[in-house]
């Protein structure tokens, strides 16, 4: 028996469980008369469904491995195994196509000894599965038989069913602070082992950054430079500078024209549209700036004489991730924007200013720390930023501040140095874990930045 | 009057540096106008050519030259039992026949298999002499679409002058997986790739983050725990999404030892980027159902559950429901952390389950950009519409339902 079937078996015992508390209870209410059940009969229900659920549901959860375990200690102990080759690949690969076969997955076996170590696994897989369906059923119905008895018109199963959700909230709302705490932990640990290796100060301040470890000592580039200078400054002239300088008045200038000018009409159908942008997948974008943008790019440098212009330039990246970040900017300048005072609006534009003096020496700068907030969140958006930067933007780790050049930015090198065949635990994958938590807390300070001035400026007008 | 406050001239506004001032200042007004009206123009401009060029580039996509092959089946020997192998040889050879000396090279790899389906479809063909139409290679599509080489172009002119290419609406591409032959890829595979992944995330996350939002909203107290938790999800909400990545690599993947590449991964991972966002969007429309609902509830004698299961959250759940579409819509249109979690084999058959290898289509879409063919261009462009499509879907959704059930209190 398979563990999906065991499942709805459980849940389906559960269900009649459900059916006949439910029945139950309504009995004694009509027969008890003048004298009121605490609990409707539903709760009854419930109460009784959840103990006939729970136990065996955890049950299955902790056993499926368990017994998976146990299944493969069992075959490779048996005289069938004894003949498998020493050769760790290989005999997995032979295990891997006998539990296929044991399973029906496949007719027949590749090896000629998957089919004899097949029948070991059947009989293994067979028993376990049954001893694990037989205790999952005895608790199901130990479980509902129990909750069954309790079943009478004194009995809080409210009390208790509520109790049991209240736990499932809090439990629910403790999964946002595990995965935190996930994250911090797998970055901190990673990065630990990464600086066991490579000098902390190597990789904070060092320029010469070349991943490749070599496999011999003699090797061209074995050396193995991890000095992420180039790599923060790619960052922030793609991400900071560039997309900035995109964004910014793009969006600033269009949270303005849509608040202070457009007619409510045009705001309506505008406001979605500017937002369409940020809807788009990165992906899309990559491969935009990559196809369209870039060779513009690079034909446009060379036009003007820049013989350095590549396809893979940080400008393409920037602009295309600039455009990107237009949303991020408008929504929030919008949203301060309207909630500066209509008082001071007024008081402007009663003493003879223009619409445009209003707007820039009045809610401008009323509106500036919201402006800078939502500016603050858009840099640390740009800067995690990858499918953009690892499908435009180079590999190359120059330190350079021609926009017509390639340079390489953290994400991209986190990409390139996760997604090949390389053993776990060289320098080259333990880096991108390094360079994932420089990351995370730069962004993380930018947020808390970012709201904090957000913040500040509430209070001081609400 | 004393003569001592000697009063300020007045102003001649009619004078002509006043004039001229007065003219500046609304030149300054118009131009701040235009600029502002630039922006939005400037903005929807981009969208517009990102959406043309795309939609310029993968119309391509969705249509399939095709070749026609009078195939003689009784003189090919060709029985009910022939294997995939014997076919594709009788295909080939009919095509030098028919074409010269390298005839098959003009057909796709696969096409093949149309007349094996053929056969399958209705095995008295084997009988007779049949005409079918078979998918062109690469080269020929390309070129019979207007951008080819020099040489498939010659081959293309040959063979439109024996009025034997056309057309044809690319049924393969919505229904095959990933090929090496861009002639013969398509995208469902992906596209179940997908499907199980946003199953998997939407299973975790929905409850999750409706729960903690319900909690947070309606039952936390204000004390150090409760903040903890609110800045956490906060901070979620803001971390990179290649960061997810790097945790479903280290926990899922190293520690956990889940299958690599699979759905499950990907839904495990993706939910924890999507919960925030329900938990935020959740809070938002918790916290706008009127207290004066809770009040009549707890009233009438409601436990405090009762209360929100029975009377907030259906009244909160348009919001939420809003709030999640967006957030799946984020999901499904994620690259980088698939990438960080294996997401990026060559998978040339669709995912049977949730464990089974898989790929999804914004990465697909990132492997297809990565080809050097020249027939992968258009293929890649066309699986940019599916996405943007299903994105635009579910994004209209999203605001359908806001118009129609939200509420103002």
């Amino acid at each position: 028996m398979s563990s999906l079937a065991l499942f709805l078996i459980v849940l389906g015992l559960a269900a009649l469980g459900w059916l006949m508390a439910r029945a139950r209870a309504m009995a004694f209410r009509r027969v008890a008369g003048g004298q009121r059940a605490h609990s409707l009969p539903n709760y009854h229900g419930w109460y009784v469904a959840l103990w006939a659920a729970l136990p065996a549901l955890l049950f299955i959860a902790i056993w499926t491995p368990v017994s998976g375990n146990l299944v493969s200690e069992e075959v490779m102990s048996s005289p069938a195994a004894s003949s498998l080759p020493p050769f760790e690949m290989q005999r997995m690969a032979i295990l891997r196509e006998a539990r296929e076969i044991a399973e029906g997955d496949r007719p027949g076996g590749f090896n000629p000894q998957s089919s004899e170590i097949a029948t070991v696994y059947k009989s293994a897989l067979g028993r376990y599965r049954m001893i694990g369906a037989v205790v999952a059923l005895l608790l199901a119905f130990a479980g509902g038989a129990f909750a069954f008895t309790r079943v009478s018109p004194h009995f809080r199963a409210r009390t208790k069913v509520e109790r049991l959700v209240m736990a499932a909230l809090l439990g629910a709302s403790t999964i946002a602070i595990v995965t935190t705490a996930g994250i911090i932990a797998s970055l901190l640990f990673e990065s630990v082992r990464f600086f066991s290796l490579v000098n902390p100060l190597e990789f904070l301040f060092g320029t010469h950054w070349s991943p490749q470890i070599a496999i011999r000592a003699d090797q061209a580039g074995s050396s193995g430079g991890f000095g992420a200078i180039p790599l923060f400054w790619g960052t922030i002239f793609i991400g900071a500078i560039i997309a900035m300088i995109v964004a910014i008045p793009l969006g600033l200038m269009s949270a303005i024209y849509l608040t202070q000018y457009a007619k409510p009409a045009v705001r309506k159908w505008m406001k979605p549209l500017l937002e369409m942008l940020a809807g788009v997948p990165t992906v899309v974008y990559g491969y935009f700036a990559a196809l369209t943008v870039a060779p513009l790019i690079r034909d446009f440098g060379k036009a003007i004489g820049i013989a350095s212009a590549t396809s893979e330039s940080a400008l393409a990246a920037g602009l295309v991730m600039g455009i990107m970040i237009i949303p991020f900017v408008s929504s929030m300048a919008d949203d301060s924007i309207t909630a500066v005072p209509q008082a001071m609006r007024d008081g402007s534009l009663a003493m003879g200013a223009t619409t445009s003096e209003t707007i820039r020496k009045v809610i401008v700068p009323a509106a500036l720390p919201g402006i800078v907030g939502g500016v603050l969140l858009a840099v640390s958006r740009a800067i995690g930023e990858t499918m953009i930067v690892v499908m435009a933007a180079g590999l190359a780790a120059n330190l350079t501040a021609n926009p017509f050049a390639s340079v390489t930015t953290v994400t991209t090198q986190i990409v390139q140095l996760l997604t090949g065949d390389q053993e776990f635990d060289s320098a080259k994958t333990l880096a991108a874990f390094a360079l994932g938590l420089v990351l995370f807390i730069v962004t993380l300070l930018l947020n808390i930045v970012a709201l904090r001035v957000v913040k500040k400026y509430r209070e001081a007008y609400e | 009057m004393s003569e001592t406050a000697s009063p300020r001239a007045p102003t001649d506004w009619k004078g002509n540096a006043m004039q001229r001032r007065i003219r500046r200042r609304y030149a300054a007004e118009r131009r701040f106008r235009w600029l502002g009206l630039g922006a939005i123009l400037i903005s929807a401009a981009f969208l517009a050519f990102l959406l043309v060029t795309m939609i310029g580039k993968g119309a391509g996509g969705f249509r399939q030259t095709e070749i026609r092959l009078d195939l003689d089946f009784p003189r090919t020997g060709l029985l009910a039992s022939s294997t995939g192998g014997e076919i594709e040889g009788a295909v080939a050879a009919a095509a030098d026949a028919q074409f010269g000396p390298d005839g098959a090279r003009l057909l796709s790899d696969s096409a093949w298999t149309r007349v094996e389906r053929a056969i399958e479809r209705d095995p008295s063909l084997l009988q007779r002499k049949e005409t079918l139409w078979l998918a062109a290679a690469t080269n020929v599509d390309t070129a019979y679409k207007g951008n080819g080489d020099a040489g498939s172009e010659a081959i293309v002119s040959r063979l439109d002058q024996r009025d034997v290419l056309r057309t044809s609406f690319n049924t393969d591409f919505l229904v095959s997986a990933d090929a090496t032959d861009p002639a013969s890829v398509g995208i469902w595979g992906a596209f179940k790739g997908s499907l199980l992944t946003m199953i998997v995330t939407l299973a975790l996350a929905f409850p999750i983050g409706v729960l903690s939002a319900v909690y947070l909203e309606e039952y936390a107290k204000r004390n150090r725990w409760t903040d903890f938790v609110e800045v956490s999800i906060n901070n979620l909400a803001a971390v990179p999404s290649i960061i997810f990545g790097l945790l479903g690599l280290a926990v899922f993947l190293n520690t956990l030892h889940l299958p690599r590449s699979a759905p499950i991964v990907g839904g495990l991972t993706l939910a924890l980027m999507t919960m925030p966002v329900i938990v935020i969007a959740g809070r938002n429309a918790i916290k706008s159902v009127p207290p004066s609902i809770r009040d009549a509830a707890l009233g009438i004698g409601a436990s405090k559950v009762q209360v929100v299961f029975h009377h907030v959250l259906p009244l909160a759940l348009p919001g939420i429901l809003t709030g999640t579409i967006i957030g799946m819509a984020r999901a499904l249109g994620e690259t980088a952390p698939l990438l960080m979690i294996g997401m990026r084999a060559f998978i040339a058959t669709p995912p049977a389950g949730i464990a089974a290898p898989a790929s999804v289509l914004p990465v697909q879409i990132f492997l297809w950009s990565d080809e050097v063919s020249r027939g992968f261009v258009e293929k890649t462009s066309a699986a940019i519409i599916v996405l943007l499509v299903f994105l635009l879907a579910m994004n209209g959704l999203a605001i359908y339902l806001r118009n129609k059930f939200e509420r103002r209190w």
